[in-house]
């Protein structure tokens, strides 16, 4: 195995232990049910995860998506409940916007060269507060399709539900990786993060791929909130506060450089798989409060921070490698 | 091998360029003419105006006045992009590719070949693999490039504008970082592009590649044009007065000197000893005396840099005694390299040894502030004297203390880290 993909292979051995240790404490853990549930409750945390990769390799940060969220979910709400639009043109509709939305930040990204930190933390407060605007009330989604998309389900051995959201997140995943790790376009988004000078100078356009980047991302925090509006059935602007952390978090702990320029999808599927089962062993122990997630979740981050610099440190240092070291 | 012929419509013809940074003129009225088949070397002395020569043919940098001609037809490159796909290609000394991605990435990156949509990568190894064989290379095409050295770097860079049609490649100093070994492979690239016909630009410091490889040269002082010739029946002499622009027996008369500090037997400034850090570099011996320069030799990874970096404390060294002035003392830190007098021109200049917002004065007087502590700044006057004191020292062109360093050429900024913490000006 090589040095990239060690990371992955960390993450992923430490889901696996994870698992074996939950599953040896309680009796019931190991089962499709606890699996498919674990799907459901992070698919919309999931499918934000999957544009965070795309913007973190490239070497960004996307701070606006949490509040894309909400302003998607209060938008769907209005838009089926009061102004009676038919559930699908109001998808359609709610991606559009949030896809022009993700647009107009990359291209301030790219054309006046403003860091990504400020333009997305400028567009999580546009998007919240245009949120607000709309309604600071719970407003629930009374719609026929979504009674439907809320009883469908597949059902597993084992009494499992593979739900039709824990279906779009996997999709999301597996288009995701497709696209990163398959087309020219994902590798211009790990040649942006490696080095953006370079870049330009091998004759690669960044302007258009910063700008679908953050598209990509916003455009997936659109979707994101349809699924999050399945999941709750209302629309709510203070939805998915700070999940926009919990998406980065899971993104490193998949193994992705926060430095842009390396990562997977894969590492970022198995970092929220990590994620869901601190949160499910809180569930299953009963007595711990659920902010206990939030300590592991940040030592977990620590610990796979350390780590990756660590690999860095190493990589840099070992004698055999002294000849092969290049000037960044 | 063809020789160009001298009547052959040229190549690349590069007219009256100029380019002034602010008040500066960087480049004043250079022709460059290239002819197909040519490896031409543009020479000058450091900040004479190469880069910006290059920067402003190629469109990196936009140009005040002057006219490109490729094959006649007049160009005007807005990017290195636009430059590339007209046919003028730039390798230079910095690689510029992505470390992060394979070799395979590199070569085709951003036409590589697709079936609906998706990459075809084994294709793409198989391409890669056949364009490097052309260049007398078999390496892993899938690793990532950050596992080769700069030599094979640059021939994959090379490679790979070579494969986008370029025409004329310019090659800024490919060989400053290359061993002799590596020179050589480079070379053969070289000859091998000429016989296809191909324009190459080279630039370069070692005088004896140019004898070796080059057919004419155009030698630039000052940002000014001082003339071209073939390199056949050129003597080094007037190549070097061209280049210098004084007679280069004025230069040798400081020889005598160098013989009276070998014979110097007096107490070392410092001394290394069994210096070392296990995994980084062996332990060494090394010996500084007064008002000499030793020189660190060896071929590239052979732990030129490493030894460097021992010495000013930029690694902690985990064996042997180093003495200043008699004294054993311990450096553990470039902070502790400083306080015993040392100073440091790294090899990335731009990441390691300068501040590239900061000016020239603030640049020259930083270390000399990080030693007095925040709490007693240096008078200003005192920040002029200094300043003026290594412009003069160190000929630093232009001499503008209140330039931003990041906009000086990359040799006359690597001048302005020398003055980090240098003993002589705790005198001031």
């Amino acid at each position: 195995m090589s040095r990239r993909h060690l990371p992955v292979a960390v993450t992923t051995a430490v889901f696996l232990a994870g698992f074996l240790f939950c599953s040896l404490q309680f009796e019931n853990f190991a089962s499709t049910r606890v699996v498919m549930n674990l799907l459901t409750d992070n698919a919309f945390l999931g499918i934000l995860a999957v544009g965070m990769t795309f913007v973190i390799i490239s070497g960004g940060i996307d701070l606006s998506v949490g509040s894309v969220i909400g302003f998607t979910t209060i938008f769907l709400a209005l838009a089926i409940g009061s102004w009676g639009m038919p559930p699908l043109i109001a998808f359609v509709l709610v991606l559009a916007i949030c896809a022009a939305f993700g647009a107009t930040m990359g291209a301030l990204i790219h054309h006046l060269e403003m860091p990504p930190f400020i333009v997305t933390l400028a567009g999580m407060f546009l998007a919240r507060g245009a949120a607000f605007l709309m309604s600071t009330e719970s407003i629930p989604i009374d719609a026929e399709l979504y009674s439907q998309i809320a009883s469908f389900s597949v059902r597993l051995p084992g009494g499992g539900r593979l739900r039709i959201i824990a279906m779009i997140m996997l999709a999301t995943f597996l288009v995701g990786g497709l696209l990163l790790h398959f087309t020219r376009f994902g590798t211009n988004v790990y040649a942006l993060g490696g080095s953006r000078s370079a870049t330009t100078l091998m004759g690669v356009r960044t302007g258009p791929t910063t700008i679908a980047v953050y598209m990509l991302s916003s455009l997936l925090a659109g979707l994101s909130g349809i699924v999050f509006s399945f999941y709750t059935g209302a629309g709510y602007s203070l939805a998915a506060v700070g999940v926009e952390l919990d998406t980065i978090a899971a993104v490193v702990i998949g193994g992705t450089l926060l430095t842009g320029g390396a990562g997977t999808i894969f590492g970022t599927f198995v970092g929220l798989l990590i994620m869901g089962l601190i949160q499910t062993y809180i569930t299953f122990d009963g007595t711990l409060s659920s902010w206990w997630a939030k300590i592991a979740t940040g030592m977990l981050l620590f610990a796979f921070i350390a780590f990756q610099q660590m690999m860095s440190g190493l990589s840099g240092r070992l004698p055999g490698r002294l000849v092969a070291r290049t000037p960044k | 091998m063809d020789t160009p012929r001298a009547d052959a419509p040229p190549l690349l013809d590069i007219r009256g360029l100029t380019k002034s940074f602010a008040a500066q003129r960087a480049l004043d009225g250079v022709d460059l003419t290239l002819r197909a088949g040519e490896i031409h070397a543009l020479l000058g002395e450091n900040g004479a105006g190469k880069s910006t020569l290059i920067k402003a043919a190629t469109g990196i940098i936009a140009r005040d006045a002057g006219t490109i001609r490729l094959d006649g037809r007049e160009i005007d490159p807005k990017s290195g992009a636009e430059a590339v796909a007209t046919g003028i290609a730039t390798v230079y000394q910095e690689v510029n590719l992505l470390p992060n991605l394979s070799v395979a990435e590199n070569l085709y990156l951003g036409r590589q070949p697709t079936r609906f949509g998706l990459v075809r990568s084994a294709e793409m190894r198989r391409n890669a693999r056949a364009l490097l064989a052309g260049f007398g290379l078999d390496i892993d095409v899938a690793a990532p490039l950050a596992d080769y050295s700069v030599a094979i770097q640059h021939i994959c860079a090379i490679a790979r504008s070579v494969d986008l049609s370029a025409r004329v490649l310019i090659l800024d100093e490919p060989t400053a970082s290359l061993d002799v070994h590596e020179v050589e492979i480079l070379f053969r690239v070289m000859r091998e592009l000429k016989s296809r016909g191909i324009g190459i630009v080279f630039v370069t410091h070692f005088l004896d590649q140019v004898y070796a490889i080059c057919d004419r040269i155009t030698v630039l002082r000052n940002g000014r044009l001082v003339g071209e010739r073939p390199v056949a029946g050129l003597p080094k002499l007037e190549l070097v007065r061209m280049m210098l622009g004084r007679e280069l027996a004025e230069v040798e008369t400081r020889r005598p000197e160098r013989d009276a500090v070998a014979a110097d037997t007096s107490m070392p400034l410092a001394r290394f000893d069994a210096f070392g850090r296990s995994r980084y570099v062996e332990p060494f011996e090394l010996v500084l005396r007064r008002g000499t320069v030793v020189g660190l030799a060896g071929l590239l990874g052979s732990g030129r840099t490493e030894t460097a970096r021992l010495v000013f404390g930029a690694e902690a060294a985990d064996c042997g005694t180093a003495t200043v002035d008699g004294t054993t003392v311990r450096i553990g830190s470039p902070r502790d390299a400083v306080r015993h007098g040392f100073g440091f021109c790294p090899e990335e200049r731009k990441t390691e040894g300068i501040v590239a917002e900061l000016t020239v004065r603030e640049n020259i007087v930083l270390a000399l502030q990080a030693r007095r502590g925040w709490t007693r700044p240096l008078p200003r006057r005192e920040q002029d004297e200094i300043t003026a004191r290594f412009i003069r020292l160190l000929d630093i062109r232009p001499a503008d203390p209140d330039r931003p360093i990041g906009l000086l050429s990359g040799a006359t900024s690597r001048r302005c880290c020398l003055p980090a913490g240098w003993r002589p000006i705790r005198a001031c």
